[in-house]
């Protein structure tokens, strides 16, 4: 039996500069920030007092009383889900054969830290029955899953930062050994709070330019300083291409592979030697049949934060080999703040995208570029992409370590 | 409270937790099988009427709330 070759049929994504896939994209390209000062009571005494808030509220585009019992990243990755699945075309899918993968790095955070909060004003008899399903994990892709009608199996990866690329990978795999036709994946968060912006800034991994927002994250800049949170969802519909070329679905780009790794080095720090990240891209291109020289633009993780971001350099300096000087660098999280658990998943639209459109986003507030930082990065303006065959990675990275490259590659 | 000050009470619960309108929620209405409340959405139902009634609604009578007009009688007992 052959490998099946896996196609992207379907986009969706709710994200920090744009409501949709359409309107995030020409944010990306006009080089918009999302990145915005938290106004509310409870963020006077933070240090770290600005994300990157959902460009359209859910409850602009989602019914009252359907949002009511979903947590935030629930109501994001079903927002996006929507999106995606109206974007592939689909209608009728074999249930049994149709799965649906989406990560979150922290859960229903949020709707389990309002349960505390009644449950110590009003007492045990006042907490919502919906909080179980609000604050678990598997929320998410259980209610997209729900909504699909999938019975081909729900899952959902959890590794921090990474864990959208992982949903994504691991749909893939689900696809490649058979099980299913098609996998709807990717990733969501939405856990702005006061304790969770207080905990990342704990670890000193946020930045505090908490008077200039939209130039708080600046990956790859000298003065860059921390990340800055974001929320958002990403979702892909991905497909087996035999059973998109049977419905004669629109492709944008063929999944070409991935690659997992782990660094056993530090529960938050990156191993600066970028070792762990080095094998994920190595990996992703073997799994996917590439050279490096296959390799035109990456969609780096880069975060913003001094190591990390020279750490990932290093890593795709030593993956890529001389075939980096060719390969045009963006880190869409000068944008959109950091997703979290959705950030693998909006930044392989991203990369997808830059594919199918070929042109990669600029990064913005890259004004002087971190000499350690021997990449060519994309800042000013959109640069283009070449014609003929091509072929994109997308990195992701989370706190214990995880290491996630995706491989994507130019159809026709 | 009368018993149509109940229903409305009620009524505008059930609108709050299911979107229901609250002009079709009638004392016949199955809060199951009529309003899309979930075993789940009732524990709203009831925590919320137990507030806005000043009543405790026990678990076990909760299951003999089929209706509307079961709860309202039960809530116009409970606060009599």
């Amino acid at each position: 039996m052959t490998t099946p070759s896996i196609v992207i049929t379907g986009l969706g994504a709710t994200t920090p500069v744009g409501g949709d896939v359409p309107s995030t994209w020409a944010a990306w390209l006009a080089g918009k920030s999302g990145v915005v000062s938290l106004t509310e009571e409870w963020a006077t005494e933070l240090p770290a007092r600005i994300a990157g808030r959902i460009a359209v509220e859910p409850s602009e585009v989602m019914d009252r009383v359907e949002m009511r019992k979903l947590d935030r990243s629930q109501q994001l990755a079903l927002i996006a889900s929507r999106e995606a699945w109206a974007d592939s075309g689909l209608t009728e899918v074999d249930p049994t054969r149709l799965a649906v993968v989406v990560a979150t790095g922290v859960g229903g955070v949020t709707s389990l830290l309002e349960q505390y909060d009644i449950l110590r004003e009003r007492g045990a008899s006042r907490v919502s029955p919906h909080t179980v399903p609000m604050l678990m994990p598997n929320g998410p892709a259980a209610v997209v899953g729900l909504e699909l009608g999938a019975r081909a199996g729900v899952h959902t990866p959890v590794s921090a930062c990474a864990s959208g690329a992982e949903a994504i990978a691991f749909g893939a795999r689900l696809i490649r050994e058979g099980k299913c036709d098609v996998v709807v994946a990717g990733g969501t968060e939405g856990c702005i709070h006061p304790l969770t912006l207080a905990a990342f800034a704990a670890m000193r991994a946020l930045s505090t330019r908490n008077d200039d927002p939209t130039r708080a994250s600046r990956p790859y800049d000298l003065d860059r300083d921390g990340f800055v949170m974001g929320e958002g969802a990403g979702l892909l519909v991905m497909e087996s291409a035999s059973h998109a070329a049977a419905r004669g679905a629109r492709i944008y780009v063929e999944y070409a592979g991935s690659g997992i790794t782990a660094d056993a080095h530090h529960i938050a720090q990156p191993d600066p030697e970028g070792r762990g990240a080095t094998s994920a891209m190595q990996q992703a291109l073997v799994d996917a049949g590439l050279s490096a020289s296959d390799i035109v633009h990456v969609n780096a993780h880069a975060t913003s934060t001094p190591q990390g971001d020279i750490a990932e350099a290093g890593a795709i300096r030593q993956a890529l080999g001389s075939a980096a000087d060719r390969a045009i660098v963006t880190a869409t999280k000068s944008m959109t703040g950091h997703l979290l658990g959705g950030a693998g998943a909006v930044e392989s639209i991203a990369a997808i995208l830059a594919i199918t459109n070929r042109l990669v986003p600029p990064t913005i507030n890259l004004e002087r570029q971190d000499p350690a930082i021997n990449l060519d990065v994309a800042s000013g303006a959109p640069r283009p992409l070449p014609v003929g065959p091509i072929a994109a990675l997308n990195n992701s990275f989370g706190f214990g370590g995880h290491n996630v490259a995706l491989a994507f590659r130019s159809v026709g | 409270m009368s018993e149509q000050d109940i229903l409305s009470g009620l009524a505008a619960i059930v609108n709050e937790v299911a979107g229901v309108p609250a002009s079709s929620v009638t004392s016949e209405k199955s809060f199951v099988d009529d309003l899309d409340i979930d075993s789940l959405s009732m524990v709203e139902v009831v925590m919320a009427a137990e507030d806005k009634f000043g009543v405790s609604i026990p678990d076990a009578e909760v299951k003999n709330l089929k209706t509307v007009g079961d709860a309202v009688a039960y809530i116009a007992k409970a606060s009599a």
